[in-house]
């Protein structure tokens, strides 16, 4: 009884929370920590693909390498492209200012971006780039409208482009054999990637679920005792 | 004191307790406050959060203790200072995920410890001074979780300081100095960082346990109410114990700690499953840092102010040459003392709400029900429909205090059983 209405207490607000605001229409993402090759991959992708302009800047190369089951050297071979060191932060090597200029506003650092947004709104993003020629760069995307990155990974995707029928545009399609993937390979790319971006928003995560189910299991030892002492001490009054 | 009067006559752990009692009322101090402290026996569920809100203090301190070890208070560092203790300090994240579902929980069991007075009329005679204490208490809570809440440096901290403070901007003639003089700054910045973060580790923790121990040793003194709202002090057996009472501990120690075991489930499920509570706990844009150029899409408080956020913003409309704004201000803080009154607008013959008439019973759950739906209004962005629930909830939640010296008299009670019920 006290349980449950604690419970219902603690969780009543909940209930009123909604989801993304985008009304194009999300494919779910659901991460999984315990899957280190995808893990990998998705940190091989974000040093090649991400890292010249996004930072991950409160986030160290050794505790990802350890976390992910990265030998230190391999990692630094073909993970760390700069002269830092290994329990340096992953910063990077983008000056800001200049990077202002080039795109009107300088990349943001992800280190948190599937903790401010959603990993479904990172992993769909990352999939809904298309052609645009009315935008500076020539694409645009269908869950941040209008935004000011170039198609990064166009060369893996390949050309997309919006199809409409009656003025409305929710349909996107590839042009077949522009992209050096196919779609299921990209698709599992974004995964490993947002996946990653999953990891590094919270490190913490699989440690902190593992530990709060010893936690939860002594506390129903521990409960079991203190219901016995509360029960021997009251036995005899009469309440 | 002679030679003879300091010197034990026992030996062994006996003896060192004398030789101590001879110094300092140890002995004494604990028979009074605990194995000899008369509760009464008929306690129940509401009887739990007094107790838990002093265990939820206590676990605000130790992590508060430790956060501080690696928190920096400093415009450039704050922010990155709760990702290091989250990422590099050894159970970092553990202590920073106990403190801010901490803070949560500290007002879910203050909300439900309020609630329990209102219930079964702990404020009444001779109990007012006691409920004055916890009203102070409640106002401190308030201002240390908002000086708390920014000093992570998220971006919802600084929109949502920038949002309460703004307030004081509203007060004629000296509002826009008052802002700066609280801010330290003509804008919310490092300078107002600092001192938030002075007033939240050093003074406010102060205040709250100073507060605390007189709310403890003023209740030890007038003894305990129950839920039948009777004085257990009126009927005492041959030795001056109460006949319904019953010594706190071991009693009550017994039964307090099994509802900490309890409560540290819920509390640790949270923790460890659900830190950020759907955005309720940890709101996300607060995962971005600061920005004074970026305001978050919809400002909120988090949600223990919202009841409270939504009444200001049911004042809609200008009156006697004030600003709308100035009138919001008045109707949060009047709700906010308001329950201050209670032991003066009670004129009930009766305490407890099992013994009073029907209308205490219907004020007291609209009156509930009103502070969940102004606290729901208060996460959402404004809306038409929105403005004019809480406006009647706002009207409802006044109704419940200024009616109460009317309702209370009229309305027909039942008798007070002589004894506790059991």
């Amino acid at each position: 009884m006290k349980k449950t209405l604690l419970t219902l207490l603690v969780t009543l607000p909940v209930a009123a929370w909604s989801a993304s605001a985008s009304n194009w229409p999300m494919e779910e993402f659901e991460g999984d920590l315990q899957n280190l090759p995808s893990l990998q991959n998705g940190f091989k992708l974000y040093a090649n693909y991400c890292l010249g302009c996004h930072g991950l800047q409160f986030q160290r190369y050794e505790r990802t390498a350890d976390d992910l089951g990265i030998p230190h050297d391999l990692a630094m071979k073909n993970l760390v492209f700069t002269d830092q060191k290994i329990g340096d932060l992953m910063t990077t090597s983008m000056p800001k200012e200049a990077s202002k200029a080039w795109f009107g506003a300088a990349p943001p650092d992800l280190t948190m971006v599937t903790r401010v947004r959603e990993p479904d709104w990172v992993y769909n993003y990352l999939k809904t780039f298309y052609v645009d020629e009315n935008r500076p760069l020539g694409v645009n995307n269908k869950v941040f409208a209008n935004v000011g990155m170039p198609n990064v990974l166009l060369d893996l995707q390949g050309v997309q482009r919006e199809v409409c029928t009656d003025g409305v545009c929710d349909q996107l399609v590839l042009e077949a054999g522009t992209g050096a993937m196919t779609a299921a390979e990209f698709d599992s790319a974004i995964y490993d990637l947002t996946n990653f971006l999953y990891y590094v928003s919270e490190p913490a995560r699989l440690e902190r679920q593992r530990t709060g189910v010893f936690v939860l299991l002594f506390l129903i030892i521990l409960g079991s005792f203190t219901y016995l002492l509360n029960r021997e001490y009251w036995k005899d009054i009469e309440h | 004191m002679d030679k003879s009067e300091t010197q034990s006559t026992n030996s062994g752990l006996a003896g060192a307790m004398e030789w101590i009692d001879k110094r300092f009322p140890a002995t004494e101090t604990f028979e009074y406050h605990m194995s000899r402290y008369y509760a009464p026996k008929n306690f129940n569920f509401w009887y739990y959060f007094g107790f838990l809100a002093m265990f939820v203090l206590v676990n605000q301190l130790v992590t508060g203790v430790w956060l501080t070890m690696n928190y920096v208070p400093s415009g450039d560092g704050a922010f990155a200072s709760v990702e290091y203790i989250m990422r590099d300090v050894e159970y970092g994240w553990l202590m920073r995920y106990l403190h801010s579902t901490g803070a949560s929980f500290f007002f879910v069991v203050v909300y439900l410890h309020m609630y329990r007075a209102l219930r079964y009329g702990s404020y009444r005679g001779p109990r007012e001074l006691l409920w004055l204490i916890g009203m102070a208490i409640f106002i401190a809570l308030m201002a240390e979780g908002f000086f708390g809440y920014l000093l992570p440096w998220g971006n919802m901290s600084y929109w949502g300081a920038q949002v309460i403070v703004s307030l004081f901007g509203a007060i004629p003639y000296i509002g826009p100095d008052l802002m700066e003089w609280i801010r330290g700054d003509f804008l919310m910045s490092e300078t107002t960082l600092n001192r938030f973060f002075a007033l939240h580790v050093v003074a406010l923790p102060l205040v709250l346990c100073i507060l605390i121990f007189v709310h403890i040793v003023a209740l030890h003194h007038v003894g305990s109410n129950n839920p039948d709202g009777i004085e257990i002090k009126k009927d005492k057996d041959e030795n001056g114990v109460p006949r319904d009472g019953i010594p706190f501990h071991p009693y009550y120690t017994v039964h307090d700690i099994h509802a900490m075991v309890v409560f540290l489930f819920i509390f640790c499920a949270v923790v460890f499953f659900a830190p950020e509570m759907g955005g309720y706990f940890l709101e996300k844009p607060n995962f971005e840092m600061a920005d004074p150029l970026k305001t978050p899409d919809h400002i909120a408080p988090v949600w223990y102010y919202t009841p409270f956020y939504a009444m200001l913003r049911a004042a809609t409309f200008p009156l006697f040459g004030l600003s709308a704004k100035f009138w919001g201000f008045v109707v949060m803080i009047g709700a906010i003392v308001i329950p201050a009154a209670l032991p003066w607008l009670d004129r009930s013959p009766v305490k407890s709400m099992r013994y009073k008439g029907s209308i205490s019973r219907m004020m007291l759950t609209l009156f509930v029900i009103s502070f969940f739906i102004l606290g729901y209004l208060g996460t959402q962005a404004p809306s038409k429909a929105g403005t004019i629930a809480a406006q009647v909830c706002t009207a409802i939640y006044f109704a419940y205090f200024i009616l109460m010296p009317w309702y209370t008299r009229v309305e027909k009670t039942q008798p007070e059983p002589e004894r506790v019920t059991v």
